[in-house]
Formats: structure tokens, sequence, C-alpha cells
């Protein structure tokens, strides 16, 4: 094989192989990644049954209750106009609490329920999610 | 006194930069040699003075001198030792300044060590590497200034965030900061060679053992950040494709890929081009790693202040370091001479392979990373690309790469037929088939990815021992056995994350005191639940009492731990490492009628991924030492002749 071939089929190769995991990437993304709404959000546009996506929010004071089974619980989040039930099975993080700020991973259920996999809170008294921090603020500026 | 001082050592370390940068340019004309011989000096004064301001930061977290303002936000004089002096880069400033310093000492240890390196060529690498101290310098003085004095000074610190305090955070940061670091030496190097036009082996024989140090490390630094998740977080998991992990593995795929190619370039001469565009991106990746993790732009609890300014100072010095180098690329490739050629079937024809798997993997990583943060900068909405994404993309090629992996040390450089290939591979091939059917036999029913991992473990396992194979292996070289035992790692720790994912058995439980619950093959019962306390932290603890089968039974206690300073509550698993996996218990809240809420894994081999990390680290030593002796003893013969 002359030189020039060789840095042609080369070359050739790479872009195939990039287009390749580009392609990939671009089909993995529009399926997998998971949209984040507030429950103000997912009223309006709705979000299809299934589907991973993020609710973020604070627990609705008050609205804790666990069921007899001892890790399952359900609670609301709210963002200020709306709220969303949610059940969660499973240890909820050490700062998850009423009154407190919440990210729910998972996906609504057809009877409009959310059933979270996973429940990110605020980890520190000095951190706060941008998404909720952003979005607290929004809805409380909004307020008469 | 002592935070003065070391700022001053910080501006003084900033001009000499400069002026090395200066020295380093106007000496490379021609004419102007004279300047040439005071850029080493320059470079190993500047590693001494930063490293005094360094020492100064150090001093002060351990003496809590709540006057400045870096102190008084991250250190309390009630945490122990060990977290007042880890706690020194544990936040945002600290953290910079230990960048800066390894920077600097980098540099110092080329101007020291680097001997067989074109002098022009040295002195240009030099002032690259100046020329990336500034930005940083600037960076620290302007924006984050480590030394900065409050007044008054407050009583009391504020304390560090609980999950940083372990021993985990002495170790982590620094190795993965090294292995982030070392890299803007093969940065400096290539844009050296670039300036000089003088790419070629000498070039990449000087290189290549900053590239495996620097990889030595990061390999390092994600297997220890790893575990520490692993067992601080009390998830269970070992890895959560989080953005922030994302910025430690990309600069980690980019530099294999590098040590790679480099190899082909010192031995073979090929792939010159290549090799310096490689170098440069992997240097970008360490610097896109410290801007997601240092700009705020995150969310985890490695970004530990939010200020716009420092994100768009970081995007800046991104911009202008990456863009001047691609410039430099661009206008000097064309006077980069062909490398030697080689056939599609040989060493270096996998090596490309390998290449290009690694780089299109980088860039499904780098893609996923970055689409959330593009995405919601164009439209404002707000998403979140996980786990799932990243498994489906990159799992694939991964396989296919360590699958390939298998052969490529097998061949020959230059040319290679592909039937003496497989012959060489039979009995790997063998083993990948018997595996295959031992999986599918023992565990039916396991998903797609898992079997593959396995299966292709054993066949990769089998096949990376194979270049001993008929050897003698009193004269083989070292560097031979490190690549064969970081393959090995390779095989191992995919071995482990297969395990993991397809064997984990896990229980969660709400329990009285007394009850017994089952996961995998141990019997656990819950004892008792009570109050504990620490240096700076109180906890509940549960006692539980394990058996398995008729061994002698033992008794683990997690903890759910309320540190006061800041006030943060964490959870303390218990682990328990057997020979074939480890035990993982959690305990969580109570449900306010005695009953405690108890998470419970047994994970099967699950220490095979952390163990194949340290064997890949392993394998990168042994292949430095070897290297390095080998090129003095060339050395040394070519100073004899």
């Amino acid at each position: 094989m002359k030189a020039k071939h060789q840095r042609l089929s080369l070359a050739l190769l790479a872009v195939v192989a990039l287009v390749g995991a580009a392609l990939l990437a671009m089909s993995a993304l529009r399926s997998q990644a998971a949209y984040f709404y507030t429950p103000t959000d997912a009223m309006r546009d709705g979000v299809e049954p299934g589907r991973a996506v993020r609710l973020g929010g604070m627990v609705a004071g008050k609205s804790i209750k666990r069921a007899p089974d001892g890790v399952t619980i359900d609670f609301l989040v709210t963002d200020g106009h709306q709220t969303v039930p949610v059940r969660f099975t499973g240890i909820v993080p050490d700062l998850f609490k009423e009154n407190s700020g919440v990210v729910a991973e998972g996906a609504f259920q057809a009877g409009g329920g959310f059933v979270a996999t996973n429940i990110l809170a605020k980890h520190d008294e000095r951190y706060m999610p941008p998404q909720i921090a952003g979005d607290m603020h929004k809805s409380k500026s909004l307020e008469p | 006194m002592i935070a003065e001082a070391g700022l001053a050592a910080l501006w003084l370390a900033a001009a000499l930069a400069v002026l090395q940068l200066v020295l380093a340019v106007t000496g490379l004309r021609a004419g102007h040699e004279a300047t040439l011989p005071s850029v080493r000096p320059i470079a190993m004064a500047q590693a001494v003075l930063t490293g005094l301001a360094f020492a100064a930061l150090i001093y002060l977290f351990l003496a809590v001198d709540l006057s400045v303002a870096l102190v008084a936000a991250n250190d309390h004089s009630a945490k122990p030792w060990l977290y007042k002096f880890a706690g020194t880069w544990g936040n945002h400033e600290g953290s910079m300044l230990m960048w800066v310093t390894i920077l600097a000492v980098a540099g110092g240890a080329v101007a020291i060590f680097e001997r067989r390196l074109p002098e022009r060529t040295l002195i240009a690498t030099l002032g690259a590497q100046a020329a990336i101290g500034i930005g940083f310098y600037a960076f620290l003085l302007f924006a984050s200034n480590p030394f900065a004095r409050l007044d008054p000074a407050p009583v009391e610190g504020q304390g560090l965030n609980p999950l940083l305090q372990d021993p985990g955070l002495a170790f982590h940061p620094p190795t993965l900061y090294l292995g982030y670091v070392g890299l803007s030496v093969a940065f400096s190097f290539a844009v050296g060679a670039l300036v000089t036009r003088d790419v070629g082996a000498a070039f990449a024989r000087a290189m290549r053992p900053w590239v495996l140090g620097a990889w030595i490390f990061l390999t390092l630094g994600i297997t220890a950040g790893s575990y520490w998740a692993y067992y601080e977080l009390g998830w269970g998991g070992w890895w959560f494709w989080d953005p922030v992990e994302n910025a430690s593995l990309m600069p980690w795929l980019a530099a294999t890929a590098l040590l790679h190619s480099v190899t082909v370039l010192a031995t073979r001469d090929g792939l010159r081009a290549w090799t310096v565009m490689l170098a440069v991106v992997a240097f970008s990746m360490s610097m896109v790693g410290t801007f997601l993790v240092r700009s705020g732009i995150l969310t985890s609890v490695h970004s530990f202040a939010v200020d716009p300014r420092r994100g768009a100072f970081i995007l800046a010095l991104l911009a202008i370091y990456i863009g001047g180098a691609l410039l430099l690329f661009g206008l000097r490739v064309g006077t980069v001479k062909e490398g030697s050629q080689f056939n599609a079937v040989s060493r270096e024809g996998a090596l490309v392979v390998n290449n290009l798997l690694l780089s299109a993997i980088l860039g499904i990583v780098l893609v996923g990373t970055l689409y959330p943060l593009g995405v919601e900068a164009v439209t404002g909405e707000k998403l979140s690309v996980g786990p799932p994404y990243f498994d489906a993309a990159a799992g694939p090629l991964a396989l296919i790469l360590v699958a390939i992996m298998a052969a490529g040390p097998l061949m020959r450089w230059r040319r290679d037929e592909l039937k003496p290939l497989a012959m060489r591979l039979a009995l790997p091939i063998l083993l990948t088939a018997l595996a295959l059917l031992a999986v599918i036999l023992l565990a039916p029913g396991i998903r797609i990815l898992p079997l593959l991992g396995l299966v292709v473990a054993a066949g990769v396992g089998a096949a990376s021992l194979a270049p001993l194979w008929k050897r003698n292996l009193r004269r083989t070289p070292m560097f031979t056995y490190g690549m064969v035992i970081a393959h090995l790692g390779i095989a191992v720790s995919l071995a482990g994350m297969a395990s993991e994912s397809a064997f984990t058995k896990e229980t969660l439980v709400a329990s009285r005191i007394g009850e017994t619950h089952q996961v995998g093959p141990y019997a656990l019962r819950l004892d008792a639940v009570e109050p504990v306390a620490g240096p700076n932290w109180t906890a509940i603890e549960a006692k539980l009492t394990v058996t398995r089968g008729d061994r002698a039974p033992f008794v683990v206690r997690p903890e759910a731990r309320m540190f006061w300073t800041p006030p943060t509550e964490t959870s303390e698993a218990a682990i328990t490492t057997v020979i074939d996996g480890q035990l993982y218990a959690v305990v969580g809240k109570s449900d306010g009628e005695g009953r405690w809420q108890l998470r419970l894994w047994w994970k099967p081999f699950v220490t095979l991924i952390w163990a194949g990390g340290v064997l890949i680290a392993l394998g990168g030593l042994l292949s430095l030492v070897g290297r390095v002796r080998r090129e003095r003893r060339t050395h040394e013969r070519l100073a004899w002749a």
C-alpha cells in the first residue's frame, strides 16, 4: 500500500468510527436523557407514563406518610402551585425532610402519581441544587 | 505573617513564570541563544516558591488560623488533624493552589531530569509549561486568593463537609491532580516539539515516562474515588456516571490512547501527527475536567463554591490553551514528516483500532457529560443524562476494545498474518467458549452486557498472559511484564463489574430488634441499635450478628452519623470483605414504632473491580521503571561508544 493510500484509509476509518460513535450517542441520548420537571411543568406539558424523568420541588409540609412495611413512603412534591404525589421504596437520603428541597428520579404512572427509584436531597446546609434554587425562586417571584 | 509570606511566594512564582516564558520565547529566536541557559534554573525556582506557598497554606490549616478567610470557612479546631491537613485541598482555593503547585513542580522536574531531548525543544517545552502556569497563577491571585484575610477573625471555623471527612480525601484529590497535571507535561512536550519542528521518536521517548506517570496516578485516583464513593455514600454503587466522575474518566481515556500511540511513535516512528494531537486532547480533557468540577456548573459534593466569575475564568483559560495549541497544530502539522509505514494487520494496526475505539468512547462520555449543559444553555430546558445512556452507548464499544486488547500484544510489528495469529489465540478463544457455556448453564437469564463482560473477561484474562508464553521469564523486560499485568488488570476489573451487575442480591426491610434477614448466603440478626459518639459527631449504631452456613458468626456495625460542624448526616456502611465478595450493610431511619430500616447487599466478587484497578496501575509502574532503566542503559552505552 502506498503511503498516501494508507493515510487516506486511516483517516476514513477514523471518520467512520467517530461518525458511528456520534450516531450511537445521539440515538441513545434521544431515548435516555431524563428531563427535569417541576410539578407545574409536568401538569402543563403532560409527561408520558414510564419515561425516565426527574421531578424537583419541595417536600410539602406534613405530607410524608409511611407505609406499613416500614420502607415505603408517600409524600407530596410541590413548587408552590402544583403538587404531585410521589411513592418511594428505600432509605431516603439523610437530609430528606418536609419543607426541604428534593429531586425525585423515576417515572409518572398512568394514574398520575410518580414512582421514584432514587431520591436526591439537599446535601448539606450550604448546598442546594441550582435547578431547585432557580425554580423555587421563579415560582416565588411569580406570586402576587 | 505566614499567610502574607505564602501570598508573596505565589506572586514571585507567577513573576518567574512570566520571565520563564519570555526568556524561552526570545531565546528560541536565532541570535538570542544567550538567554536559554537561564530557563532551567528559573523553572526550578518557580517550583520551590509554589511549594512554599502550598506549605504555608497547609500550616495555616493545621494551626487553624481563623484570621484567614479560607481557613475560617473550611476548618474547625475540633477536627482530627488528618482532616485539617487534607482539608487544605478540600475546598476551591486550596485545591487550585495544589493544582498550580503540582504544575510548577512538574515543570521543575522536567528542567532537572530531562537530558536527552534537544536543548531547544526542552526550552520550548518549559516555555509552554510556564504559559499554562501563568493562566492559573492569574486565576489564583485575581479570582481565588487562598490567603485572603478575614477581619475580624471568627471564634470558630465552619468545618468541612462531613462527606469529605474521610481518609480518602487525603489520597483521592492529590492522585487525580497529579494525573491531570502530569498530562500538562505531555501537552508542553507536544507544543515544544511542534515549535521546534522536532516530532519524532526521541520526542516520544522523552514524553512517554510523563504520560505513563500521569496515567498511573489517574488510574489510582479513579480507583480510589470509586471505592470512596462506594463505601462513603452508602448507596452500594461503585460508579454513578456522575459528571464529576466523567471528568476524571475522560482524561484517563485520552491518556490511555496516548500511552499506546506514543509507544508506536517511540518504537516504530509512526503515528506522529496523531500522537501530538492526542497529547493536546489529553490535557484538554484535564482542563475540561477542572472546568466542570471547579466552575460550580455542576451540582455535587465536588462543587464547593458557585461563583460564575470563576467558571468564566477557567472557560477562558480552556479556550486560550486548547485553541492556541490546536492553532499551532494546524499551522505545523504540514511540517510533521510522514512516519514509517505498516500493514493493516500488525501491532500498529491493532493500536490504531485501540486508539479509535478509545477516542469514540471518549466522545460518547464527553457528549453525555456536556449535553445537559448545552441544552440548558440553548433552550433553558433541564435534563440529566445518566447510567442508561452511558451503559448503552459506551458499554458495547468498551467490550469490543477489551476483546481487541486480547489480540494486540500477540501481533508482530509492521506486518502479521491472520492465520498464525488465530493459532496464538486458540487457547483464549477456547476458554471464552467454555466460559460462555458455563455462565449460560450456571446463571440462566443473565442480561446480555454482564454475560458478555464475564465471557470476554475470561478470554482476555487468558490472552493477556499469552505474551509470556514460551519466553525466558527472567530475561523478559520489565515493561513487558507491565503490559501483561495492566491488561490482566483490565480483565480482572471487568470480571468484577460484570459479576457485581449480574449477581448482586439486595434486601431492604424495616426490622425489629431480634429479627433475622437473609441476603445471598448470609443471615443477619438485628441485635441492638445504640447511640455512639465520635470526636465531632454522634451516631446510632446497629449491631447485627451475621452467619453464613456453619462458619463462625461475626458482628457488623453500620452507623448513621450526625455531624455538628456543619450539621449534616452521613451513613457509614458496614462492609465485610470475604474471599468471594462483600457483604454491605446500611442502617437507615427508625419508623417510630421500634423498627429500623436496613439495607443489605451481597456483592459477589465486587472487590475485583478495584483489585483490577490496582493491577492496572502496578502494570503502569513496572512499565515506567522498565522503560526508564532501558533508556538509561542505552544512553550510557551511547555515551561510552
